[in-house]
């Protein structure tokens, strides 16, 4: 099999799994994130760079760095790990549990980072007019800062599932490769070549490919459609 | 208890707030005095929005800050009308005035939804966006939805300082309706001294962080004058008085300022018997010993003299008149003092140009 031959039909199920990973890390996130963002949209605390450095931590860190620590961090003989093993009877390590803790941390500032310029964008103004209307900060949240934050949160979701989708290096540290459970699109593809399947490789990689650029496409048109100043920094 | 107690203190990097005034409980103050002086914190403040704020804060009795404990905004019960109106992007205009309607439904009714909407003539407007609106309309509509919000408390907040001449003339007699109409006491920020004229039941003029005098707003315009912090171009004296009758053919409102007294302007849109007050400006005011013959000026009106002053090192004098009950300020030459021989206790003769009032006269509501 050379690499000139047609693509065929390879086994789909890492792509649902790489799918339901992403679908879970992004929900997980949109809930973390969005008070995160809004906190260090509004604070004035001093540990503000600190917690926006670390945020951002897993955009310059190597994959396989941050994959290091999270194995190091979920192993049954650490603290977190031997945890999680007394509570629910089974390891974080190699688990689908495991990759999902692992794509929040590698995937939050794709979420974070969107959704505070969003909120910064949309300033304290709008916050101030729904108070002197006797609307309570959580109120003024969900029914002023939140739709006006619209084109943020898209840009944020779109970017944390596509960001998840393709991870590599931590994956591979943390899930390993047991399909069904924590083989994930990226990592068969990376078999497939590993075997010389590069049909089934060209597959799912144009798969890959397609969806990436229309999430990235989709990711600008929302941009353009929306003029409020916010998204991506 | 009526009323809003302030006695608070903000600091800034070079420049401190400290005002104590206790303000009316009904009718619109303004807050009045230059840009920079402090009016548009002192109103943050009261409505809850400078968290460095100290000191004590309480409206009818109800306490809103007291060292560093503070009353969260929306608890206030504080209407805010910002001078960038801030009318959220994503409703309609409808939609902004549900948002503030929906969250007071609750509360005592003393006006209806459609009460609002018919005073601000709102209707047309419903199902526009936001963005579409002209700033007069925008204003109108941040007022409604201030109002619609049954605020205990309505602060203003130069909602005409981004209005030109033709727009602000039009937002004027709404907002003059306003406080009486919803019985919402008003305090209204503003720098325009023709806006204090025909708003204002009171005045609280701040500089520099303090209060620099408060009351009624002729005899306070009239002390700022003497301090001279309205500076000498504009200063001048308010006149209060009412529609006496219309020339419709030569387009002039004659207002009767009461001990037989009266003053020919432009043309007012009032009825007879209505409310008005005036701000005439000491350079406007020419005096003469004679009525003059044979001059185009209409008003000429016999005022005595209570005192004189010189502005040393200048051309110029101030000369203080009594006009019936109320006061008439003149700023001429001290050559013409000279000439004249004005003296405390004389009956002059005020001459006023009608086209001094351009544009000046209002309802009082």
């Amino acid at each position: 099999m050379g690499t000139g031959q047609a693509m065929t039909v390879p086994d789909l199920g890492p792509l649902w799994l790489t799918a339901q990973l992403a679908a879970v890390a992004t929900i997980i996130l949109l809930l973390v994130g969005t008070p995160l963002a809004w906190w260090l949209a509004w604070t004035q605390a001093r540990v503000k760079p600190v917690i926006e450095a670390v945020t951002a931590l897993p955009l310059v860190l190597p994959p396989t760095v941050l994959g290091f620590y999270l194995l190091v961090l979920f192993s049954p003989d650490a603290a977190l790990g031997g945890l999680w093993l007394d509570i629910t009877g089974s390891t974080l390590t190699f688990s689908f549990t495991g990759l999902v803790l692992a794509s929040v941390l590698y995937s939050l500032p794709f979420m974070v980072q969107p959704l505070q310029a969003a909120f910064e964008a949309v300033g304290r103004g709008p916050m101030e007019a729904a108070a002197s209307l006797r609307a309570g900060p959580f109120d003024a949240f969900i029914s002023v800062a939140s739709p006006m934050a619209l084109r943020g949160y898209l840009t944020a979701v779109v970017l944390t599932f596509a960001h998840t989708v393709g991870e590599f290096g931590v994956v591979l540290m943390v899930g390993g490769n047991i399909p069904g459970r924590t083989r994930m699109i990226s990592i068969q593809i990376y078999e497939h070549v590993e075997t010389i399947d590069y049909a089934a490789a060209h597959t799912l990689s144009a798969i890959l490919l397609v969806f990436s650029f229309l999430v990235l496409l989709a990711v600008y048109v929302i941009n353009r459609r929306f003029p409020i100043h916010a998204g991506l920094r | 208890m009526t009323g809003l107690a302030v006695d608070i203190r903000v600091e800034f990097p070079g420049f401190t707030l400290a005002v104590a005034h206790r303000f009316e409980g009904q009718g619109l103050t303004a807050l009045f005095g230059p840009s920079g002086c402090g009016k548009s914190t002192l109103l943050r403040v009261i409505a809850g929005f400078e968290k460095r704020a100290r000191g004590d804060l309480s409206f009818g009795g109800e306490v809103w800050l007291r060292g560093r404990r503070s009353v969260a905004p929306h608890q206030r019960g504080v209407g805010y009308v910002f001078q960038d109106t801030r009318l959220f992007p994503h409703l309609t205009v409808q939609g902004n005035l549900d948002y503030a309607h929906r969250r007071a439904r609750h509360l005592p009714a003393r006006y209806a939804f459609d009460d609002v909407a018919d005073a601000l003539d709102l209707g047309p407007l419903f199902e526009r966006d936001a963005a579409t609106l002209s700033g007069g309309e925008r204003q109108r509509v941040a007022m409604g939805r201030a109002l619609l919000a049954r605020p205990r408390l309505l602060l203003m907040d130069e909602p005409l300082a981004a209005l030109d001449t033709r727009r602000k003339a039009e937002i004027l007699p709404y907002i003059g309706r306003l406080s009486a109409a919803f019985a919402v006491p008003v305090i209204y920020v503003t720098h325009a001294l023709e806006e204090v004229t025909q708003l204002a039941d009171r005045i609280v003029a701040l500089e520099a962080g303090a209060v620099a005098a408060a009351g009624g707003v002729a005899e306070t315009l009239e002390r700022l004058d003497l301090a001279g912090v309205q500076g000498r171009f504009e200063a001048g004296a308010v006149l209060a008085g009412r529609v006496a009758t219309q020339d419709e053919a030569m387009h002039l409102t004659r207002i009767d300022l009461g001990s037989g007294l009266a003053l020919d302007v432009p043309e007012v849109r009032l009825n007879i018997g209505e409310p008005v007050r005036l701000r005439v400006r000491a350079r406007d005011v020419a005096l003469a010993r004679e009525r003059p013959v044979g001059i185009s000026i209409r008003n000429m009106l016999e005022a005595r003299v209570l005192r004189v002053e010189v502005e040393e090192n200048t051309a110029y004098a101030e000369v203080l008149l009594a006009l019936g009950e109320q006061h008439l300020r003149a700023r001429v030459t001290r050559a013409a003092l000279r000439d004249l021989d004005v003296q405390p206790g004389q009956t002059l003769v005020a001459l006023i140009k009608a086209a001094a009032f351009d544009r000046q006269a209002l309802p009082r509501a």
